[in-house]
C-alpha cells in the first residue's frame, strides 16, 4: 500500500520556505504601519462559540465556519472564519472605550470552503478596525489606510471600487420591500442580472422600479454620481450616500491607480451600513481587499458602535508579488573553535545569515542556500566566496 | 487584450452577428479550424471556444472577459461572482419536465409520490421539484435522456426542449415548463472594473443589437 500520510485535504497548502518569510515580512511591515497609525494590536482566540462568530446573521458565513463540540460546556464552538466579528466583539465588551477606539489584528482563518476560486481555505487575515466614529472621516482613513498597506506591500496599480449599501437599503425601506424579495433582488442586483430584476419589480412603485433597473447601470468613474443623482429618488439617505462616496473617490483619488463607483455592489450587505470599498489587481480575478461600515454589529455584543473597516489576506496578496528569492546565507564548518564561534556571532549580529555545516559534506551545501563560506586564511576567519563561483 | 469565450454550434452562429454589431469578426470558423483560440478583425480581442458547461468557469477564473451562456448552463454554475447585465436572446429554447405518453405525470404529483428524474441539469431540477414540493431521486446523465423513461431508469426527465420532434419520436410528452432559456452575456466581475473602456462599449452595441 502507498503512503499518503503526506497529502493534505483539498484547499489547504504548506507554506514553504520562500512564501513563508516573504508573507511575515508583510505582515510584519503591514502591521508595523498599521502601529504607526495609530491602530492597536489584539490577538482574538481561533475558536470560540459559535453563535458570537455569527452574530451577523450571514448564511454564507454560517456555511463556512467549521463548528464542533466543546467537551468542557457541551455548546457549539467555531473556527473563525472572519476576524472582523471578534474585533468588534473586543471593542463592544472588553474595551468599553467610549470614544474612538482604533484595532488592528492578523492570523489565521478557516473557512470550510474556499471563499471564491482558487482560494486557499485558510487565508491569513489582516485588517485594520475603526470603532466610535461615524462620519466621512472615519471611512475616509480606512480607505487610505488600506491603499497605504498595499502600496507597502508592493502591490502597484490597485483599482478602488466604491459602492454604498445604504441606497438599495432606503429603496427597501421606503418601498417596504418584503424580506423575501429583498433578498432575491440582492441576488440579481450583485449579478448586474437586469432580466432577472425586470420580473422582480413588477408591482413595485414606478419610482423604485426605475431606481432598482438603474442601479446595475450606475458604475464607472466618478461621473457616475451626477448619473445617480439624476436618476435616483432624493431620499435623505440616497442624498447622503451620493455624498459620501463623491468626497471619498476624489480624495482617494491621488492614491490609487483608478477609483471606480459601483452602486450595485453590495458585497457584506448582511452586516454592511454605509460605504463598502473594494481593492482590484490585474492580477486577480477577485478583489484584494475589502472594507465597509458596519454601525450594528456591536449591537449583539451589548454595545452598538459606529464601523469601519478593511481586511485582507497575506497569501492571496503574496501571489500577486514577484519571486523574491532569500538572501543566500554565510556556510560556516563545524569546529570547536572559539575564534569562529566569536566571528559567527559577529556576522549573524551584523544580519548576516550563518549557517553551520553539520554534515561538512560539499555536495549538499547547495541545498543550505549558501553563497560565501568562512575559511581560516592566516589564523583568522574570513568570508570567501571562492568555493561558490 | 479581451478574450471572449462562446460554445461551437448554435450559440457561435447567433453571437456572431451581435460581434458583427460591436464591430468584431472572427477571423476563422471554429466548426473547420482546429485552434481554439480564434483571432477576429481587431488586434486587441479573441475568442476562445469552450464547451458550452464551460463558458462561465473560464469567464469566472478570468480566464475569459466575457462569455455567452445559456440560462441553462448558468443555473447549473449558479451564477456566483458573474454579472450577468444582458439577455441576448439568443439560442432560445425551454427547459421541460417530460414523461412516457402513458405516465400520469399529474396524479403521480398528487399522490406524493417519489418520482425518479433523470437530468442533465441536477441543480435546475432538484430546485424546480422542491419548489413545488414533490420528492424526488436524481439520476445524472450526460447525454439521450429521451432513453431513460423508456427504459424504466426513470419516471421523468428534464431537458431542454427546442421543436418538441425528440420527444415525439420516443413517444414522449412535455408535461411541465421549468423556464425559459436563451443565452445570457457574462462578464467576469474584476474585468468588467480593470477594463471597462474597453468593455462597456462591446456592452453597449450588444444591447442595442439586442433590442432592435
Amino acid at each position: 500500500m502507498t503512503n499518503s500520510n503526506w497529502l493534505l485535504p483539498e484547499y489547504i497548502q504548506d507554506m514553504l520556505p520562500d512564501e513563508a518569510w516573504r508573507i511575515e515580512k508583510m505582515r510584519a511591515d503591514a502591521l508595523e504601519l498599521l502601529r504607526l497609525s495609530g491602530y492597536q494590536l489584539v490577538a482574538p482566540p481561533l475558536l470560540e462559540y459559535a453563535e458570537s462568530l455569527l452574530v451577523n446573521g450571514s448564511r454564507d458565513m454560517d456555511l463556512r465556519t467549521f463548528k464542533l463540540v466543546d467537551q468542557m460546556s457541551g455548546r457549539t464552538l467555531g473556527l473563525r472564519a472572519d476576524i472582523t466579528p471578534q474585533v468588534a466583539r473586543i471593542d463592544a465588551h472588553l474595551l468599553n472605550r467610549q470614544g474612538v477606539t482604533r484595532l488592528c489584528y492578523a492570523g489565521s482563518v478557516l473557512h470550510t470552503q474556499p471563499a471564491g476560486l482558487m482560494r486557499t481555505r485558510e487565508p491569513l487575515q489582516i485588517g485594520a478596525e475603526l470603532y466610535g466614529h461615524s462620519g466621512l472621516e472615519s471611512d475616509l482613513e480606512v480607505q487610505r489606510l488600506m491603499l497605504q498597506v498595499l502600496a507597502a506591500l508592493g502591490v502597484e496599480n490597485v483599482y478602488l471600487d466604491l459602492g454604498h449599501v445604504a441606497l438599495f437599503r432606503a429603496l427597501v425601506k421606503y418601498a417596504g420591500i418584503a424580506k423575501e424579495l429583498e433578498s432575491e433582488l440582492f441576488v440579481a442586483l450583485q449579478g448586474k442580472d437586469t432580466p432577472a430584476l425586470r420580473t422582480l419589480v413588477r408591482g413595485l412603485p414606478q419610482s423604485v422600479q426605475d431606481a432598482l433597473l438603474a442601479l446595475p447601470q450606475l458604475y464607472g468613474g466618478v461621473e457616475v454620481i451626477a448619473r445617480a443623482r439624476a436618476t435616483l429618488p432624493d431620499y435623505p439617505e440616497v442624498t447622503d450616500a451620493l455624498h459620501e462616496l463623491e468626497q471619498a473617490a476624489v480624495h482617494l483619488q491621488p492614491l490609487a491607480n483608478s477609483v471606480g463607483i459601483d452602486l450595485a455592489e453590495l458585497r457584506g450587505y448582511h452586516y454592511h451600513s454605509g460605504m463598502v470599498f473594494a481593492a482590484y489587481h490585474s492580477g486577480c480575478h477577485d478583489a484584494i481587499a475589502l472594507g465597509g461600515r458596519y454601525d450594528d454589529l456591536g449591537k449583539s455584543f451589548g454595545r452598538a458602535r459606529p464601523a469601519t473597516g478593511f481586511s485582507m489576506d497575506l497569501r492571496q496578496l503574496h501571489g500577486l508579488l514577484e519571486k523574491q528569492a532569500q538572501p543566500m546565507s554565510i556556510l560556516a564548518p563545524y569546529r570547536d573553535d572559539g575564534a569562529l564561534q566569536e566571528k559567527i556571532a559577529q556576522l549573524r549580529s551584523q544580519g548576516h545569515a550563518v549557517v553551520v555545516d553539520l554534515l561538512g559534506d560539499t555536495e549538499q551545501c547547495h541545498e543550505l542556500n549558501c553563497d560565501r563560506e568562512l575559511v581560516q586564511q592566516d589564523g583568522l576567519w574570513v568570508v570567501s566566496n571562492n568555493k561558490f563561483q | 487584450m479581451i478574450t471572449i469565450a462562446l460554445s461551437k454550434g448554435r450559440i457561435f452562429e447567433e453571437t456572431v452577428p451581435l460581434l458583427a454589431a460591436a464591430g468584431i469578426t472572427p477571423l476563422e470558423d471554429p466548426e473547420s479550424s482546429r485552434k481554439l483560440i480564434l483571432p477576429t478583425n481587431r488586434a486587441d480581442v479573441r475568442l476562445i471556444i469552450v464547451r458550452a458547461s464551460d463558458v462561465p468557469t473560464y469567464v469566472q477564473y478570468g480566464a475569459a472577459d466575457l462569455g455567452v451562456a445559456g440560462k441553462d448552463v448558468l443555473n447549473e454554475h449558479g451564477g456566483t461572482g458573474l454579472y450577468q447585465p444582458l439577455d441576448l436572446k439568443i439560442a432560445c429554447c425551454r427547459m421541460m419536465v417530460a414523461v412516457r405518453n402513458d405516465f400520469d405525470y399529474d396524479s403521480a404529483v398528487r399522490q406524493g409520490a417519489r418520482l425518479r428524474v433523470a437530468t442533465k441539469y441536477v441543480q435546475t431540477a432538484r430546485e424546480h421539484f422542491a419548489a413545488k414540493g414533490v420528492h424526488v431521486d436524481l439520476i445524472k446523465l450526460y447525454g439521450s435522456m429521451e432513453l431513460a423513461p423508456l427504459v424504466g431508469l426513470s419516471d421523468a426527465i428534464v431537458d431542454l426542449v427546442s421543436s418538441g420532434n425528440t420527444l415525439k419520436a420516443n413517444n414522449l410528452k412535455a408535461v411541465e415548463e421549468v423556464g425559459q432559456i436563451s443565452s445570457r452575456l457574462v462578464v467576469n466581475q474584476a474585468a468588467l472594473k480593470l477594463k471597462r473602456e474597453a468593455i462597456q462599449p462591446m456592452l453597449d452595441a450588444f444591447a442595442q443589437a439586442v433590442h432592435k
